[in-house]
């Protein structure tokens, strides 16, 4: 009996031990997370005043300056890249969840995905080869494209999940009335489903807002402001790398003020996110 | 085509004579707009085809284009470029097997490094605190890790973890440079765990409470049922999470290379310097003059792309096999 007792305590023992543990290691997590926050806020929160978003960056040696063309160029590139992404994206979208067992779906599915996948270093070299290359010049409008490629999966699988989640009766109610299909698709069912189309576009943006990689050789970043697409182009994430990589401790300045911006342009754009998709629970 | 129209053209000129009843149109009016209203539709539908198949293309046409700008490399060397073991650019000598190895090593260290945590976080969401603020928080806390810039990854990495590391390696009595491929492997590891943990999540709760009660009434314990029932049955969509997290870690540029010390050298040990796939393209890739030079980093690109897809699909067919299950 005391043998049996010893062994089921021992068993309780264990459970509660693993719980421990997976807690600890669940939470464990946190730590890194905390760490850059502060790291980031702490250096960044200095630097950051009017001067520093409205003023050109300042060669090595001089204090002070600031990061207005990065700022302008993220803008630029960002906005290009989503008039590009996102009707091709929604589209896409609306086709997969119209056509659910096409010949062409299924591939076209399956490219979505591959798409997903590509690593963003490939998609530049594409792109430098598809634009700068055969326009001669790094240019802010090829680094859209190159950021268009990688959004373009995201939109298109949010638009289908949430259009298939819609009923079908919607569907066959406005038929029925004797609208034709293409008002049935964009006045009926993408407006029900608008938020969650909407939710899936602004994950997009906040996931191509810090991409770094396929801008190297594309929009390829530019120490003066510039506001022409066809030329190159700063932005924010190049000026972080370009600068975090160099010796100076001027320019570090710059990029510590210029990760804590785009620290906070990404984490807004996550919670806008986050807003609209519980919009989005609560009417379904 | 011609059948469709006729099996369109009755349906909307009812449409139209309702519309031309309520708003008392002219009827020829109304047989226009929906004449325009039919070849809006058949555009229209011609139009997402369109779109799906440019979708297509655009895949296609990049596995395509990676392989004709390789070309010159794939003829002047074949083989050899995968097993030669020096990188020399100057003297025109192309082998890329240290950045095979480095992009191996730093990825699978990456990954037991990171898997103890997506899995505990993936258990602990999904089978000990499944609602609740504590599982909303960790929840927050994972999308956020997936959130930050891998640019402000590496950032941070080069001023906080090399510090780190390398008093790290004076104790161990090791040359402490500080970056490496030791640091690179801490920072991925960072970076992937949402992917695996996420994923790792949904299929934990998908296990059927009726099989975890089961086993409770025949006493098991907790850590038992979660050792002999939950985790054997969601094993291949927790290895699905794994092999996406790779095909991540596998392709990503920015923070590897601010942190791994960019010499294309074979490694000798976990804290060596060393050099990826990826971060040997983001380096040189401007700098490259001449055709073979540019085109050996464009076969590692094809390399990256070709190993990344495969990856990344079988992850897709074991999710979508676990699910329809």
């Amino acid at each position: 009996m005391n043998k049996t007792n010893a062994h089921i305590k021992w068993r309780i023992a264990k459970s509660n031990i693993a719980k421990t543990v997976i807690l600890v290691l669940a939470f464990a997590c946190v730590i890194p997370l905390l760490a850059i926050f502060f790291y980031i806020i702490k250096e960044g929160v200095t630097k950051i005043n009017w001067h520093f978003i409205v003023s050109l960056p300042k060669p090595v040696g001089e204090e002070g300056g600031g990061i207005a063309n990065a700022l302008l160029g993220s803008l630029l590139i960002v906005l290009c890249a989503s008039i590009i992404a996102i009707p091709i994206g929604i589209l896409c979208g609306i086709y997969l969840s119209e056509n659910k067992n096409t010949r062409l779906a299924y591939y076209s599915r399956l490219a979505v995905d591959i798409l997903q996948g590509v690593p963003s270093i490939v998609v530049g070299i594409i792109i430098y080869f598809w634009i700068v290359k055969e326009t001669q010049t790094f240019s802010a409008i090829s680094g859209s494209a190159a950021l268009a490629l990688m959004m373009l999966p995201i939109i298109v699988r949010s638009t289908e999940e949430t259009l298939k989640l819609l009923p079908d009766s919607l569907k066959e109610a406005a038929l029925a009335l004797g609208l034709p299909y293409h008002r049935v698709i964009l006045k009926v069912l993408l407006p029900c489903g608008i938020s969650g189309v909407l939710s899936g576009v602004i994950l997009s943006v906040a996931r191509i807002a810090g991409e770094t990689a396929p801008l190297l050789f594309t929009a390829f970043g530019n120490p003066y402001l510039n506001s022409n697409i066809f030329k190159p182009m700063q932005s924010l994430p190049l000026l972080i790398f370009n600068y975090a990589t160099s010796p100076y401790d001027d320019w570090h300045n710059l990029a510590w003020g210029a990760s804590l911006i785009l620290l906070i342009w990404v984490l807004l754009l996550n919670i806008i996110t986050k807003i609209t998709t519980r919009k989005w629970r609560v009417q379904l | 085509m011609s059948n469709m129209q006729q099996v369109n053209y009755p349906q909307t000129l009812i449409a139209g004579n309702a519309l031309n009843k309520s708003k008392g149109l002219k009827k020829s009016v109304a047989a226009k707009k929906s004449f325009s209203q039919i070849k809006f539709e058949k555009i229209f539908k011609s139009t997402l085809v369109l779109i799906a198949l440019s979708v297509v293309i655009i895949v296609l046409a990049i596995f395509l284009t990676l392989v004709v700008q390789s070309m010159p490399s794939i003829k002047a060397l074949g083989w050899k470029f995968l097993g030669g073991k020096t990188w020399d650019p100057v003297s025109n000598v192309f082998g890329a097997y240290p950045f095979l190895i480095g992009t191996l090593i730093t990825s699978f260290l990456a990954l037991v490094i990171s898997v103890p945590f997506s899995f505990a976080i993936a258990i602990f969401l999904g089978e000990y605190y499944p609602k609740g603020w504590l599982s909303e928080v960790l929840k927050n806390v994972i999308e956020l890790i997936a959130a930050i810039p891998s640019v402000i990854y590496g950032f941070w990495g080069v001023f906080v973890l090399v510090p780190i590391v390398r008093d790290l390696e004076t104790r161990l009595g090791i040359l402490p440079y500080g970056i490496g491929i030791f640091t690179a492997s801490l920072i991925l590891a960072v970076m992937i765990v949402p992917y695996a943990a996420s994923l790792g999540r949904e299929v934990v709760r998908m296990v059927p409470s009726a099989l975890k009660e089961g086993a409770y009434s025949l006493g098991a314990t907790r850590f038992e049922v979660i050792k002999n029932v939950v985790i054997p049955y969601a094993k291949s969509g927790l290895f699905a999470g794994i092999l996406l997290s790779l095909g991540r870690a596998l392709g990503e540029t920015m923070a590897v290379t601010m942190v791994i010390g960019n010499s294309p050298i074979i490694p000798t040990s976990i804290f060596s310097p060393g050099h990826t796939m990826a971060s040997v393209i983001a380096n040189e890739f401007t700098e490259a003059a001449d055709s073979i030079y540019l085109s050996s980093l464009i076969e590692m690109g094809l390399l990256l792309f070709v190993v990344t897809v495969i990856i990344n699909v079988i992850g897709k067919r074991i999710i979508k096999r676990f699910t329809n299950e």
